[in-house]
């Protein structure tokens, strides 16, 4: 149960972000905690894949102000990969087809980097296959993906599935999805929905980047919120995701006129 | 720009020889005493940064036994059973302290009289260089034939000699239905050149899987190689070449389709560092219909290093429906290494489908960074995409290329 009492995992204030010298973030403030599942919803260009990546260190954007700290820590001095050990998972909208490199391998490196950092031994490659076999089970996948490249010739749903497998094996503290519903059929949509679900626990959050109210019927959201421009404008509960699908974007274009009319 | 004469001191130390290659060590001479070193005006050679070519043309030929002493030095990987194995000194006739296993022949006297040189003048690279300093220099022949009931696997090793020039000449008759695995390994040392030329046959319905690893590994190795090679009907040929670690690399494949009909797959990969230059001048050509060709051809270049690659096909009217397609891929990873590329497709034949392809990059930014937010670090993530890079061209080498253990050294020695 979520109480304002739990830890916070994620703090984001003032959050200015640009990408190629144009500023996409105009200050984003967020905060998730513990055992929390958050939505991010909005219209394309409204800033929210833009958050995912500047949270996951991709160096082609730019903080320009404001924080994020991961348990209490500022992280953004941190490198993409240091980010992702201490528990930081960015679940791709377009997962990177790299041919040559066997999704096995990948995967089994990637683990073994969190797992050195949470102190566990790492697994070789015996132990790191009952593991990878076992965790399959929660996406469905079969055995035969990891012996091909990764996501090389996957389909999109294949693709999505491969990165639910990721965050199965990297126990993250905190996943954000990025449009992982995104070009799923309702079958591979309910696969990768009771995945994620399976993988919520008490001490770690989700944050649900979506366009669609869809994902958030097999998935319900503790705060839904509405991006635009490059900020939070709205927060609310899963009735917020619900009305949206009613009404359209064209109310939070309404929202931000009235707000100019206040001032 | 004039070339550089070779000096006649150099010319006649040459091992002098008797036999087949006597008139062809005439021819070779003659040839380099006009032509003299290649210079920029030879249109295939005018990439080459020529002070690299000094040391094919001055360093001693002659080679004693001390000279094995500390060639042999380097750990080849252990012998197996089903795999033969040869190692080259140009000190001795090849042929002459090696077991052949059952079902591989040195060729008689008549057959080598029909054959050697033959390739080499149908593939019409009669007046060329690499194949003149062969010519000149070599005064022992490997000349073997492979029957039907081989089975096992061949391996051919050739070490270079510190502070010497060496060359080989081989010649392979691979018979009607015979089919084989070869693995190729050419082996630097310290301020040495080694050329070669070998000539393959390949009769009708013959395969033959062809590894080639050649690597320079230590300071000023270069290295020149010509493979011509003549597919008769229905054989399949594949050639699978890795050049790294040369101070200087020519790479020479030269492949006739004699009478079309017949299946080749080219995956080549040169990788260079340093100041290094290492270039594949390839060429194809078909003499008849229905012919394959898969050609992929991989160049990584970093530091100062400079990759060259010159692909021809050649499709003349007899050659319809022929089916070639050849890609080029580069990935240059410093901003003072250099790539050329240069496909050049003759086609006369109308009814053919023939593509070609080049493309230079970089590691991509988004491969990598998918990489490191999984938590593997750079370097890692670096040595992933390069294996993965390889990993087209290595996949397919016989199997027992593996245990050369190259593919750390491809990955280790770029930065």
């Amino acid at each position: 149960m979520i109480s304002s009492n739990s830890e916070i995992i994620l703090s984001i204030e003032g959050l200015h972000a640009s990408v190629e010298d144009q500023e996409i973030l105009h200050g984003v403030n967020l905060l998730v905690r513990e055992g929390e599942i958050h939505a991010i919803m909005g219209r394309n260009g409204s800033g929210k894949s833009t958050l995912s990546k500047v949270i996951a260190g991709h160096p082609s954007y730019k903080v320009l102000s404001g924080s994020i700290q991961f348990n209490g820590t500022n992280i953004l001095d941190l490198a993409p990969e240091e980010r992702a050990r201490i528990g930081i998972f960015l679940g791709f909208q377009y997962p990177v087809e790299i041919p040559g490199v066997s999704n096995l391998e990948f995967l089994r490196v990637a683990t073994n980097s969190r797992r050195k950092q949470l102190l566990k031994t790492e697994l070789d490659t015996f132990e790191f296959e009952d593991l990878v076999k076992e965790r399959l089970k929660i996406v469905e996948m079969d055995a035969a993906f990891l012996e091909r490249s990764v996501n090389e010739g996957f389909s999109g749903g294949e693709k999505k599935r491969n990165e639910i497998l990721q965050m199965a094996l990297l126990e993250p503290v905190i996943s954000i999805l990025d449009e992982t519903d995104s070009g799923l059929d309702i079958d591979a949509l309910r696969i990768v929905a009771s995945g994620i679900n399976r993988l919520s626990q008490p001490n770690s959050a989700t944050i649900l980047i979506t366009h669609y109210q869809r994902l958030l019927n097999e998935i319900t959201p503790d705060f839904v919120h509405i991006m635009a421009d490059g900020k939070i404008i709205k927060t609310g509960n899963k009735e917020l995701a619900i009305d949206l699908e009613k009404s359209g974007y064209d109310f939070i274009d309404k929202n931000i006129k009235d707000k100019e009319m206040a001032k | 720009m004039k070339s550089s004469t070779i000096s006649q001191e150099w010319l006649d130390s040459l091992p002098l020889t008797d036999g087949y290659l006597k008139n062809e060590q005439l021819k070779g001479r003659e040839f380099l005493l006009t032509q003299g070193i290649p210079c920029k005006k030879d249109e295939a050679w005018r990439l080459s940064n020529f002070n690299k070519l000094d040391s094919f043309f001055s360093l001693p030929t002659t080679i004693d036994s001390e000279d094995l002493k500390s060639t042999f030095k380097f750990v080849s990987p252990e012998k197996d059973k089903n795999r033969e194995k040869i190692i080259i000194n140009s000190y001795k006739n090849p042929t002459f302290n090696i077991n052949l296993p059952n079902g591989i022949e040195k060729l008689n006297n008549r057959e080598i009289e029909l054959n050697i040189g033959r390739i080499v003048k149908s593939a019409n690279i009669n007046n060329d260089i690499s194949v003149s300093l062969n010519q000149a220099s070599s005064s022992n022949l490997l000349a073997l034939k492979v029957k039907r009931n081989f089975k096992q696997s061949l391996e051919i090793v050739i070490p270079s000699i510190e502070g010497k020039s060496i060359s080989t000449r081989i010649f392979l008759l691979i018979e009607e239905g015979a089919k084989l695995d070869l693995l190729q390994v050419f082996l630097g040392n310290l301020n040495s050149a080694q050329n070669h030329l070998i000539e393959i046959k390949l009769e009708s319905e013959a395969e033959l899987n062809h590894g080639l690893i050649s690597l320079g590994e230590e300071k000023k190795s270069s290295s020149i190689c010509t493979l011509a090679v003549e597919q008769s009907k229905k054989s399949s040929y594949s050639l699978h070449s890795i050049h790294h670690g040369w101070d200087y690399a020519r790479y020479e494949p030269r492949i006739i389709q004699s009478e079309g009909e017949a299946s080749t797959i080219i995956k080549g990969l040169q990788v260079t560092k340093s100041k290094e230059q290492i270039a594949t001048h390839s060429l194809i050509r078909f003499e008849g219909p229905n012919g394959k060709l898969d050609q992929l051809q991989k160049a990584v270049a970093s530091e100062y290093s400079h990759c060259i690659f010159n692909g021809s096909i050649q499709v003349p009217q007899k050659a319809q429906k022929t089916e070639a397609a050849q890609l080029s891929r580069n990935l240059l990873l410093s901003k003072r290494a250099r790539i050329d590329t240069k496909p050049e497709l003759e086609i006369v034949a109308d009814d053919v489908r023939c593509t070609h392809g080049a493309t230079v990059s970089q590691l991509q930014d988004e491969e990598l960074f998918y990489l490191l937010s999984r938590g593997i670090d750079n370097k890692h993530a670096n040595s992933l995409l390069l294996k993965g890079y390889y990993d087209e061209v290595i996949s397919q080498f016989p199997k027992s290329a593996g245990k050369w253990n190259f593919i750390e050294k491809l990955i280790q020695d770029i930065k």
